[in-house]
């Protein structure tokens, strides 16, 4: 009897949850032995061609990382949905959007003017660009198209299950393979490997109550290691952020960013988060809290780090740029 | 963006609350006040139930600008609902226009129960200045190229 | 959309537009609207009416419900702050829910107010209440018991007559006074308007029932510290001062305050007189047991040494070793009545008080007129009787820099005033410097007339000032008040012996802790709150809480009195009813989500949420919770519910009221 066939492939990604998967050091040896490989740009020699003979259905598993942000992954996540039985939204960027999601305060052409020209490192005088065809003797050469918006995995094409986590921590990809090997899953459309609660369930530190006079950056202050960063100021987006990960950033002083994405009852995550910031200022007076407020010089990144194109609106307006933090923030002021 | 078409009537969500700004609402009826229909009410019992996502549900679904109303501070009849309202809208003002949202499609209005014609003139005012600004027709924000 | 979320049955809704006569079908096409609803996911039955509210009408939704099993009705018609109660009815009478029905407005914010546009805003209002009513569940009313004991909260003549009718009725009653002796302000008065009674004669036999009543438990010199639960179910915590002196064995004899050598300015008499370091405040202080003032008492500020009462008292009732107590009560329902204090008008500096001893508020005046005060009811003034007063009416009052409001009382004493004196001062000159003279109540406009005939003369206008700076030889030794006689129109120098000003009534300087203790509202004069001002006038904004007396506003006793018997009302229904309806609308915390962030905790202003350190999980107390939703939208986890309101009702009713917004084919 053949063994289950087993993909993994990286999109608009860092290359941190291929290194989540290797991460499991000598259990790779036993996913090697439970599952034929049979695509991993990362670490293995496959085509696309190879996977385009392939029947439908065929995967039984593809750990599909990265969002979608240009042609070439889009074409490979719907060839990955046909070949695949399974087909798994794997870390934040696939479940969420993830950092590279933060692209859509831009566009297409502000991006390119930016990495193309206007970086200061960079100089081309020929005003050379990405193109997606180009004539060389040789033939044509090819590149992908780059889209406007950043997409998840599931706006893309119809996905099995979310494994969140920037990158998903080690004992969580560990568990979710584990439950496929045993054929231990959820119903489809469920987040694995992962809690129903938020990072606050997994936090040791000490609550006591919630009244914010101040907010500081968390290079500002020497946060107290036993007491909630976000009595102390700190903004941590853990109570607004799916748990299960243990809460590692806590540990080391550092608050919680959100990466794991929304808890299973909110429909949009930085939404929430806003809301729960504004309700602890401990404040009346329509002044005071404009200046609590302007320790938070960037709303949007604070708020939807990892999630801006799951979020309800997904993407800053199109037709005018969007404006720098600063520059709207004066604007919201001025009314 | 194309040009909206001469008949294109802006379509605003209000959030109510029922102790003030709703009666206020019912008030301008029972007066009968006339004023322009773009504007449509939600009714909460009180705006500090309302969350901010609301707001950002109701831009992603078509509307062309959002109005929130309740009690004067100090007048709220639960004390401080609407205190979180103003804490809450620093906040989520700041979020829409770095999402490119004017500051003009979101206003946070004050409107006792004895203040009907207040609340007629604020959609009145609403609906023009939105007309002015155009649809903002999110849903071509986020259509797939 | 024919399944209803929870997998149970399938979701039938029926909706059901009102032409409301030609309010609504004037200006709605009222079948187009119905042939737009009976087009919408899950809605079985569409029709439209002359006027829902009417017995066929609500019939007509009842057989509706019936025939066809709705489990969802929608009323499109008038506010539902009209309606809602008699739709709910309607449908709790055919056997739904009564939580399950919504009602769009489309008369009051559509039909009334729009010329045109209506019909296209009320498909859009119908189609979110379809929205939204898919989701509505089935709530619970729930009812919880009432304690049948009722405290009152300030011994003056409010509190003595509404725990006086509680009591009468049957019930307990715990009446809390913080001074030594019931009486409030009202025993510190002379006579009254309009009658002229006595206020000690007419007040005391009252106080005497207080203290023989066998259904008043009397705790004087204590403080309310602390009110825990819910309407029906108050908890009280009490703080008892010590009075070193035990109530049990003492008799009232007053041999310790003769024999005590010590003295101090008497509160009771405003600091025109002393009393001794023991005391009771007055002759009729009920209870008749003496406090020791511990700061003026010298064995207990030099430690043991005097000691006179001790030596003196034959019951051996003196005891410093008594240390304050703390009791807790369990009652059904509080009544407030916490009184007023008097402005201190040296604010007002340019009207001499405090700076010249002849000028007197009117609560001072009380005391001299009064036989019991520090003249024993003569008027004298520098050891000299006044031949001539002046009155100033509103100081303080109706005064943008102070209050602006009318104190109501200060008229009226003002003309008692006039006639007290010219009783007591054969020939006394009395002049009223007044604004308007508001004399409204039954007897008032005679007393008035007869306080005319007497020769006053009343002065129209505010004095500038009160000054001792003599421009003549008349003007020698006394007092000139300055004043624009504004219907002459001539500004006047008036010299008087005697100046009584006549302050504004205040809330008393805790009312803002008194507030919070009870969770009640201010107004913005700093009186307590009601609920209504028309049609609730002793109830709050906290169910079970009630306000009566100068507690709520400037008073006159006649009104007090009445107030003080509505709070008893108040209180003796909620009694009699023996239960209370909770709301139900409340929120709950979903415990399979709750993280324990606590970010709710402290946004609940009726103390609803408590949280478990043991569980790491927030409560809501269901009973306290009044379904605001503060909490519910706070919270990052989204593990707070608001029945009701909750977010998925609301996020299906936004995207169904924009429908007609975006095309079909937009993606949400």
């Amino acid at each position: 009897m053949s063994k289950p066939k087993l993909a993994l492939y990286w999109a608009a990604s860092c290359g941190g949850c291929e290194i989540a998967v290797v991460r499991l050091y000598a259990k790779i040896l036993d996913v090697a032995d439970a599952f034929d490989i049979v695509l991993w740009p990362c670490i293995m020699d496959f085509k696309y061609k190879d996977v385009e003979v392939l029947p439908d259905k065929s995967i039984d598993l593809c750990l599909f990382n990265g969002a979608i942000r240009n042609s070439e992954q889009e074409h490979m996540a719907h060839l990955l949905r046909e070949k695949s039985k399974v087909l798994v939204a794997f870390g934040a960027c696939a479940h969420t959007g993830g950092i590279p999601g933060l692209a859509n305060v831009a566009d297409r052409e502000t991006i390119f003017q930016r990495v193309y020209h206007d970086t200061p490192s960079t100089a081309n005088g020929d005003g050379v660009r990405p193109q997606l065809s180009y004539q060389v003797p040789e033939g044509e050469l090819t590149l992908p198209k780059f889209y406007d918006t950043v997409r998840t995995l599931a706006q893309v094409v119809p996905v099995e299950y979310f494994v969140p986590g920037c990158p998903p921590v080690k004992e969580q990809v560990e568990g979710v393979i584990q439950a496929v090997v045993e054929g231990r899953l959820p119903a489809p459309g469920s987040v694995v490997g992962a809690s129903d609660k938020t990072v606050c369930d997994n936090c040791t530190r000490v609550r006591e109550e919630k009244r914010i006079r101040r907010f500081y950056r968390p290079w500002e202050i020497v946060p107290d290691p036993s007491r909630c960063l976000l009595e102390q100021g700190v903004i941590c987006a853990g109570p607004a952020t799916r748990g299960g990960c243990g809460a590692p950033c806590l540990s080391v002083n550092m608050p919680c960013r959100g990466c794991y994405g929304p808890p299973p009852n909110v429909v949009d995550q930085g939404g929430k988060l806003l809301s729960a910031l504004a309700s602890i200022i401990d404040s009346q007076d329509p002044a005071e809290i404009e200046r609590v407020v302007d320790a938070i010089p960037d709303v949007l990144g604070t708020c939807y780090l990892f999630g801006l194109p799951a979020s309800l609106l997904r993407r800053v307006r199109l037709e005018g740029n969007a404006l720098p933090a600063k520059e709207a923030v004066e604007l919201a002021k001025a009314l | 963006m194309a040009v909206p078409p001469d008949n294109w009537e802006p379509r605003i969500v209000g959030f109510l609350c029922n102790w003030c700004a709703y009666q206020g609402a019912d008030l301008a009826g029972t007066s009968r006040m006339t004023y322009a229909p773009n504007v449509r009410i939600v009714r909460v019992m009180c705006t500090g139930r309302i969350d901010p996502t609301f707001v950002l549900k109701a831009f992603q679904s078509g509307a062309d600008g959002v109005i929130v109303a309740g009690c004067h501070p100090g007048d709220c009849h639960y004390t401080e609902g609407n205190y979180n309202t103003m804490r809450r809208t620093a906040l989520l003002r700041r979020l829409l226009s770095q999402m490119g949202i004017e500051p003009e499609r979101f206003r946070l209005e004050w409107v006792s129960a004895g203040e009907g014609a207040k609340w007629a003139q604020i959609a009145d005012e609403m609906a023009a200045a939105i007309k002015a600004k155009g649809p903002l027709a999110w849903w071509e924000n986020v259509r797939e190229a | 959309m024919a399944e209803s979320e929870n997998g149970s049955d399938e979701v039938k809704i029926g909706v059901y537009i009102c032409h409301c006569g030609s309010n609504i079908a004037g200006t709605v096409d009222v079948e187009d609207l119905t042939a737009f609803a009976q087009e919408q996911g899950a809605v079985v039955v569409a029709r439209n009416y002359k006027f829902l509210c009417s017995e066929p009408g609500q019939a007509l939704i009842a057989k509706d419900i019936e025939e066809l099993g709705l489990n969802r009705v929608v009323v499109a018609a008038c506010s539902p702050r009209m309606h809602e109660p008699t739709f709910r009815h309607v449908c709790q009478s055919a056997g739904l829910n009564p939580y399950q029905l919504h009602m769009p407005n489309i008369r009051e914010q559509c039909s009334w107010v729009h010329k045109n546009g209506a019909t296209g805003k009320a498909k859009a209002l119908v189609s979110a209440a379809i929205s939204r009513a898919y989701y509505l569940e089935p709530l619970e009313r729930r009812e919880v018991l009432v304690t049948p004991a009722v405290l009152v909260v300030g011994g003056g003549i409010a509190g003595i007559q509404a725990a006086l009718k509680v009591a009468d009725a049957g019930h307990k009653v715990y009446l809390v006074e913080r001074e030594p002796s019931i009486g409030g302000h009202m025993i510190q008065l002379d006579k009254t308007f309009p009658t002229l009674d006595c206020s000690a004669c007419i007040l005391t036999p009252r106080m005497a029932a207080v203290k023989a009543h066998p259904d008043i438990e009397l705790m004087t010199y204590s403080e309310v510290v602390g009110v825990q639960g819910f309407v029906g179910n108050f908890r009280v915590t009490i703080r008892r001062k010590p009075r070193y002196v035990d109530e049990s064995l003492c008799t009232g004899c007053g041999i310790c305050q003769e024999k005590c050598p010590w003295t101090a300015d008497s509160e009771f008499d405003c600091g025109l007189g002393q009393r001794k370091a023991i005391y009771t405040p007055f002759p009729q202080a009920v209870p008749n047991v003496p406090v020791i003032d511990p700061e003026h008492c010298v064995y207990i500020q030099k430690e043991g040494k005097c000691g006179a009462c001790l030596k003196f008292c034959e019951r051996g009732a003196i005891d410093f070793k008594q240390t304050e107590e703390t009791v807790e009560v369990e009652v059904g329902a509080i009544i407030v009545a916490t009184g007023y204090d008097l402005m201190d008008p040296s604010a007002i500096s340019r009207l001499g008080y405090k700076r010249f001893p002849n000028v007197i508020t009117s609560m001072e005046f009380e005391r001299l007129c009064s036989a019991t005060g520090p003249t024993g009811g003569h008027l004298v003034v520098n050891g000299k009787e006044p031949k001539s007063v002046a009155i100033i009416h509103c100081v303080g009052s109706r005064d943008q820099k102070y209050h602006t409001y009318c104190s109501r009382v200060c008229c009226m004493y003002g003309l008692k005033f006039s006639h007290l004196i010219k009783e007591k001062i054969e020939d006394a000159q009395v002049y009223e410097f007044y604004i308007d003279m508001r004399c409204y109540g039954k007897g008032f406009e005679e007393f008035y007339q007869r306080a005319a005939s007497e020769g006053v003369t009343f002065i129209r206008g505010r004095p500038s000032q009160v000054t001792d700076f003599a421009l003549n030889e008349g003007e020698k030794g006394k007092l000139v008040v300055t004043c624009e006689n504004t219907l002459v129109g001539a500004v006047m120098r008036v010299p008087v012996d005697m100046v009584i000003l006549c302050p504004a009534m205040e809330a008393r300087p805790d009312a803002k802790e008194v507030a919070r203790l009870f969770n009640l509202s201010q107004s913005a004069d700093g009186f307590l709150l009601e609920k209504h001002a028309k049609l609730e006038p002793v109830a709050t904004a906290n169910d079970g809480i009630f306000v009566v007396g100068c507690a709520q506003g400037p008073k006159d006793i006649p009104d007090t009195v009445a107030q003080a018997l509505a709070g008893a009302a108040e209180a003796l229904a909620l009694i009699d009813r023996g239960r209370v309806e909770l709301e139900a609308a409340t929120a709950f915390v979903n415990e399979a989500a709750c993280s324990g962030c606590k970010v709710c905790v402290t946004l609940c202003p009726y103390s609803a949420i408590t949280f478990s350190e043991t569980e790491k999980l927030s409560h809501i107390n269901e009973a306290l919770c009044k379904g605001c939703g503060v909490c519910v939208a706070a919270c990052p986890a989204g593990a707070i519910v608001a029945r009701h309101f909750t977010d998925q009702q609301i996020l299906a009713e936004v995207e169904a009221l924009l429908v007609d917004a975006r095309p079909a084919t937009a993606a949400i």
